[in-house]
């Protein structure tokens, strides 16, 4: 059996309220909350960045696998907001944890994609046979242009998965990916912030790709929708998730418990691995989560686990992912906000 | 400044804490030359749990060149349960939270960067717990 033997999941203390961006612009509230339903978003402190973020959401996952982190054969960390343009993030976190230096490490992009896609290769490394452990991470501190749309979603937090043969807590049953090029988001380098198309990056990017996913993931395992407890897509903003995974013929309660984005905002890389570190935390024995992530560009990624007996006995050994979510809260009002992302320009 | 060298150098106390425990009992981080009491050389490498308590703490309003942009933050001496002590920033607080006493776990963080096109300081920090 190979799946995930370990997972875990941080997210910053710092949050900003939808109100006080919309106040900041004149925004119309009302709308924003009805149209994206979000309600606040996290915001990372000052002296956090992808790298930290990953650390502190590997340490987790390391916890919960209780295993030697010498034992970790690959480390590949997806973001697009890795700190250095050259130099990776990877192996920072590697000699954070102590693991290495004989250990394969990779960093991963595709815009909100690059999480679960290192997820992809990790546990395909162990599929194969290839190494005994591995390890995927999605994490982001994104940011959006002030005034932008963007500014109410783009988030930050993270996700960590060691993928392993034995003692595992969530067996992967299937994966599917479905890829095409489509320009509906993207940033060139030497930009500080994303352009996006606009209303394009609905119908024609995200759910193209999610139900495209989606569909032949169901079709492949020959499952339907009401054989899962759970299922979690990726979360650009409230709407769109509920939307596609309904189109799927997921319930609400289905989707409830990885739906975090009403609280946390789009971690991009880390938006729908976050939310199945939510659903791991609640999860029984012998239940199903169907995942589907998206990245611009664009693709998806799909996986299908099973929890298995020894997933109670790893869930209380780390912070639980709602409990960090609904726990410390620093409010931030715009002008901290500003500096803390850097949208204000500073004299170097 | 830590130009890469020292950060290098400095990578295995300052990412993974670990530390020294001298044969006098006496535990420091960062590693030393000769224990803090002056009796004894030897030593065997040790690694701290990242859990400890507020010995004293102070709010910095005006700092160094390459901190500026952090201030105002909280530096406290923390004694860890191993007997480590150590000075850190206390972060992710709010200043009245502050007591000498105080739990603290010690986290990773970004300490700071040497300008724009530098490189990018890790190392741990203190959250109260
Ligand atoms: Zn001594």
């Amino acid at each position: 059996m190979v799946g995930i033997v370990g997972y875990g999941a941080y997210v910053p203390a710092f949050r900003i309220k939808a109100s006080t961006i919309a106040d900041q612009w004149g925004d119309d509230i009302v709308a924003i909350e009805r149209g994206l339903l979000m309600k606040e978003k996290t915001v990372p402190g000052k002296d956090e960045d992808t790298i930290t973020i990953s650390v502190a959401a590997a340490k987790n996952a390391v916890k919960r696998a209780g295993i030697d982190p010498q034992k970790i054969g690959a480390v590949y960390i997806g973001s697009e907001s890795h700190p250095y343009a050259v130099k990776p993030s990877g192996t920072v976190l590697v000699d954070a944890l102590g693991i290495g230096p004989n250990v394969h490490v990779a960093d991963f992009e595709f815009a909100c994609k690059a999480g679960s896609e290192a997820m992809f290769v990790a546990y395909s490394h162990v599929k194969s046979g290839n190494m005994d452990y591995a390890m995927g991470i999605g994490s982001d501190t994104s940011q959006g242009a002030p005034g932008d749309a963007l500014e109410y979603s783009a988030s930050a937090g993270g996700a960590a998965f060691i993928f392993g043969k034995d003692n595992v807590i969530a067996e992967v049953l299937h994966t599917y990916s479905y890829t095409s090029d489509t320009a509906d988001f993207w940033r060139r380098e030497y930009q500080h912030y994303p352009r996006h198309g606009g209303r394009f990056t609905g119908e024609p990017a995200y759910f193209k790709h999610i139900l495209g996913c989606g569909k032949t993931l169901l079709e492949k395992s020959k499952m339907k929708a009401s054989d899962f407890a759970y299922a979690v897509f990726h979360m650009p903003n409230g709407k769109f998730p509920l939307k596609a995974g309904e189109i799927l013929g997921f319930k609400k309660e289905q989707m409830e418990q990885g739906w975090l984005v009403n609280i946390m905002g789009n971690t991009y890389s880390g938006s729908s691995p976050t939310g199945l570190t939510a659903i791991l935390d609640v999860i029984k024995p012998g239940e199903k989560v169907f995942m589907v992530s998206f990245g611009s560009g664009a693709g998806s990624d799909g996986f299908i686990f099973k929890a298995t007996p020894r997933i109670t006995q790893v869930q209380n050994k780390a912070p639980k992912t709602r409990d960090m979510l609904n726990g410390k809260k620093i409010y931030l009002d715009y002008g901290k906000y500003a500096a803390f992302r850097r949208k204000i320009k500073f004299l170097e | 400044m830590a130009i890469s060298p020292r950060y290098t150098r400095e990578i295995p106390h300052r990412y993974r804490l670990e530390a020294q425990q001298f044969e006098c009992g006496a535990v420091t981080l960062p590693n030393r030359y000769i224990c803090p009491d002056n009796c004894c050389k030897k030593s065997k490498k040790i690694t701290l749990k990242g859990k400890g308590k507020i010995l004293t703490y102070t709010i910095i309003y005006i700092a160094s060149d390459q901190y500026t942009r952090a201030t105002p933050f909280a530096v406290a001496v923390i004694e860890t349960e191993e007997g480590a002590r150590l000075t850190a920033q206390v972060v992710d607080c709010n200043f009245d939270d502050l007591k000498i006493g105080a739990k603290v776990e010690l986290i990773f963080r970004k300490i700071m960067e040497e300008g724009a096109s530098g490189i990018i300081n890790y190392g741990y920090k203190a959250i109260l717990v």
